[in-house]
């Protein structure tokens, strides 16, 4: 009824391809930034955004990067731990040598960096495909993690190895280190998250996304009709480092502040994005949001209601919440293979008929 | 729906936060993943003592005290929801037993004004307690540790380590990396030449590590591991027909745990303690009749008595002789974290007091001031006797080699201090 194209006339080709052609979509969409913006920051305290949004918008990020590659460029990679290690590595070595410099800085250049790596990994993707590119990638996975353990330049020569993120500002307001104010690190990530989610929007929808999808569904066919392989797969994956490596970036020296590389950025980490890339729908950007919510908002809802409401054991409550979890995303893919995504856009494509179904 | 979700969990937050009249002690445990079974013990042995507490004395000084337990599972994500889920709840003292968490909580406990308490883990630096105000690892840290091991060779050594082959076996993380600078210094001290031997976690691969321990034939072999590395490399070091009296492990590599899975052949393997093992202490009998009888034993209660379980008790006792302490110095019952950190840094342990507590020479003696904050650094020396499944100790508690740490101290956390604009300062 609300949830139509009839009666919002177009008269230009801007409107006509704007994001959200949809009205009742535009206006959800500057809501959902004002509340972000606007109120959010308002309310917030130290637990919801260091165990609620900074989680989720990190990872939202890095999901965002991995499904440029593996979603829209179909190149599978095991590397993303690795990678958002270049990206915290590289800000850490930017930050401790170039103090004066803002943060906001450092963490783009971290971002660039990871893109460089990124595409030297990318290499082999111009040969291998597959399973056989994800056990390379794999490989990267392992290599970077060995690489920032064993030469202690990466970590300045500390004795243990952990890097610590010290305090540095933004406008003058400290958004890393220990006396940032709730909302400032929030601010900080969520203007990161924004930028990376326009960006890769409108990437993935002009001529460099669209090259990436002929590549994914038939790459013989795409070099047929001329799209330049070696272009195409080196972009997603120098665009795909970018955003991961500014995640890693943000998770290393907003989020947790000290990090120890083999803990922090290890296969787990890999597998924990593809997993947030897959549930919550591959070549969909609302789906890096879906995903990375599940996989990190729900363990710490479940954790708040078998523990703190039900008053459950916590070795009881930290075991079912794995099976809960579990349960939940096989049921999930179950039902809809593609993706929460998927079940979003069956809901919209439902509510555009509503109420009348035929 | 989402809405109802999140009343939902806000409600949840709110109600894990306890009555306000309580003394609160957060507890990050870890029961379940790769760590868990050196989680558990600990636990328990944390939980069990303020359990004793509250059922025998009323609790401290009079007030209650309210356990709230947190799972982390060893993961640095996780400890960070645990600490600022419970921080509101005026959580007294933090011990995360995770080097990582306690990394981590450093520079957000120190701003947050809460107490740190890593006992015999965490940063070493923290000793110094004009840098890191909020951080103890009173009673010895892994720079004594690694001092306590070699002093131990020295003294079966009649005095000289000259031309000795040492190896470390570590876990190639943070906690790892630890001892590494002081066994070098202490190598230029005493002459004996030191082999680094890495360990990726989990640790249940180190078949090339131990092949190059046979083929070189270090005198000793030194370990500085956790969780399941500890159970491979004995057996390991049982494979290869490594002397195990050779064989000595820092004090998070010498459970039960550890050494059983070897059976017969980890009879004789050494590691350092700070604290005593077994349970013929009296407080053991109280525990049985106010918290194993009463039916509040934490977990499963089967772990009373063991290494770790007797960690965790002297780690709560520690807790709570500080918290004493702070209601001692501050004339109000009702502490808060800051009055703890006070209590904490006026700690003083005495042999008189423990045996007051039914623990009698369950520790060293030591004191807490502010220039240092990590106790006197004793150590003792304890050997599995796998016929009768007992440790022992073999030693008294004796210091490490304050003459090679101090310097090293004073190094490492004017670094930090440096690093993080901190000015040093006792006042």
């Amino acid at each position: 009824m609300f949830y139509r194209e009839s009666g919002d006339f177009k008269t230009s080709y801007v409107e006509d391809n704007q994001t959200f052609p949809i009205k009742f979509d535009r206006y959800r969409y500057y809501f959902v930034l004002l509340v972000a913006f606007l109120l959010v920051p308002v309310l917030i305290n130290d637990y919801w955004v260091n165990a609620v949004f900074m989680p989720f918008l990190i990872y939202a990020i890095a999901a965002i990067g991995l499904n440029i590659l593996v979603g829209y460029c179909g190149q599978v990679s095991l590397g993303t731990g690795g990678f958002m290690a270049v990206g915290a590595y590289a800000c850490y070595k930017l930050m401790t040598a170039f103090p004066e410099v803002s943060i906001f800085i450092h963490v783009l250049l971290a971002g660039g960096i990871t893109a460089f790596v990124g595409v030297m990994f990318g290499l082999p993707s111009l040969r291998i495909k597959g399973f056989y590119l994800a056990v390379a990638t794999l490989a990267a996975q392992f290599f970077l993690v060995w690489l920032f353990n064993r030469v202690p330049w990466f970590y300045n020569y500390s004795a243990s190895g952990q890097i610590s993120a010290p305090e540095r500002t933004v406008f003058g307001v400290p958004v890393t280190g220990a006396s940032t104010d709730a909302w400032a690190s929030y601010m900080f990530c969520l203007v990161f998250v924004t930028i990376s989610a326009i960006l890769a929007r409108n990437l993935t929808r002009g001529s460099v996304g669209r090259k990436w999808m002929a590549i994914r569904d038939m790459d013989i066919a795409a070099e047929i009709i001329g799209v330049d392989p070696l272009r195409a797969k080196l972009s997603a994956f120098a665009v795909s480092s970018f955003f991961i490596g500014v995640s890693g970036a943000l998770f290393f020296a907003v989020y947790l502040g000290a990090v120890e590389v083999g803990e922090a950025f290890g296969i787990t980490k890999s597998f924990l994005v593809l997993f947030m890339v897959i549930i919550g729908g591959l070549g969909s950007i609302f789906g890096s949001f879906a995903g990375a919510a599940f996989l990190v908002l729900l363990p710490v809802l479940l954790k708040n209601v078998l523990v703190g409401m039900l008053g459950w054991p916590t070795d009881l409550a930290a075991h079912l919440e794995f099976m809960i979890v579990g349960a939940l995303i096989i049921t999930f893919l179950i039902a809809e293979p593609h993706g929460l995504a998927q079940l979003w856009r069956v809901a919209k494509e439902k509510l555009r008929l509503w109420p009348f179904p035929h | 729906m989402k809405l109802k979700l999140i009343t939902a969990a806000v409600a949840a937050v709110m109600a894990a936060g306890p009555a306000l009249a309580d003394l609160t002690f957060p507890s990050l445990s870890y029961r379940t993943g790769p760590y868990a079974a050196n989680g558990i013990p600990f636990a328990d042995g944390y939980a069990d003592y303020f359990t004793l507490l509250n059922e025998r004395d009323g609790g401290i000084g009079g007030v209650k005290t309210e356990l709230l337990e947190c799972e982390t599972g060893y993961n640095t994500e996780k400890g960070v929801e645990c600490y600022e889920s419970t921080k509101g709840a005026g959580s007294l003292v933090y011990q995360p037993l995770s080097t990582g968490i306690t990394y981590q909580l450093i520079p957000k406990a120190t701003a947050d004004g809460v107490p740190v308490h890593s006992m015999g883990y965490g940063r070493t630096s923290a000793k110094n307690g004009a840098v890191f105000h909020n951080i103890f690892n009173y009673p010895a840290n892994y720079w004594d540790a690694a001092s306590i091991a070699i002093k131990h060779l020295l003294d079966e050594n009649g005095g000289d380590l000259k031309g000795k082959k040492i190896a470390l076996v570590y876990h190639n993380s943070a906690y790892g990396k630890e001892p590494i600078r002081t066994l070098e210094e202490l190598s230029k001290k005493h002459g004996y030449e030191l082999r680094l031997l890495a360990v990726d976690h989990p640790g249940q691969e180190q078949k090339s590590q131990w092949l190059q321990i046979r083929r070189e034939r270090p005198d000793y072999v030194i370990m500085w591991g956790w969780g399941v590395m500890n159970q491979v490399a004995i057996q390991e070091a049982v494979n290869i027909r490594f002397p195990m009296e050779n064989f000595i492990g820092i004090w998070w590599s010498g459970s039960e745990n550890d050494v059983l899975p070897a059976g017969e052949g980890a009879d004789g393997y050494k590691s350092l303690t700070f604290h005593n093992v077994g349970k013929d202490f009296p407080l053991f009998g109280d525990i049985q009749k106010y918290v194993v009888d009463a039916g509040k034993a934490a977990g499963a209660g089967d772990q009373i008595g063991t290494v770790l379980y007797n960690r965790g008790l002297y780690a709560a006792m520690l807790a709570a002789e500080a918290a004493k302490t702070a209601q001692a110095i501050h004339g109000v019952k009702d502490i808060t974290p800051a009055m703890m950190r006070d209590g904490m840094e006026a700690l003083e342990m005495t042999e008189a007091k423990m045996a007051g507590l039914g623990l009698p020479g369950f520790g060293p003696e030591f004191s807490v001031s502010c220039e240092n904050h990590g106790g006197n650094g004793f150590g003792a020396v304890v050997q599995w006797d796998a016929k009768a499944h007992k440790w022992g100790l073999i030693t008294d508690f004796f210091q490490s080699d304050q003459d090679v740490l101090g310097p090293l101290v004073a190094e490492d956390s004017s670094a930090f201090a440096a690093e993080n604009g901190i000015t040093a300062g006792c006042n």
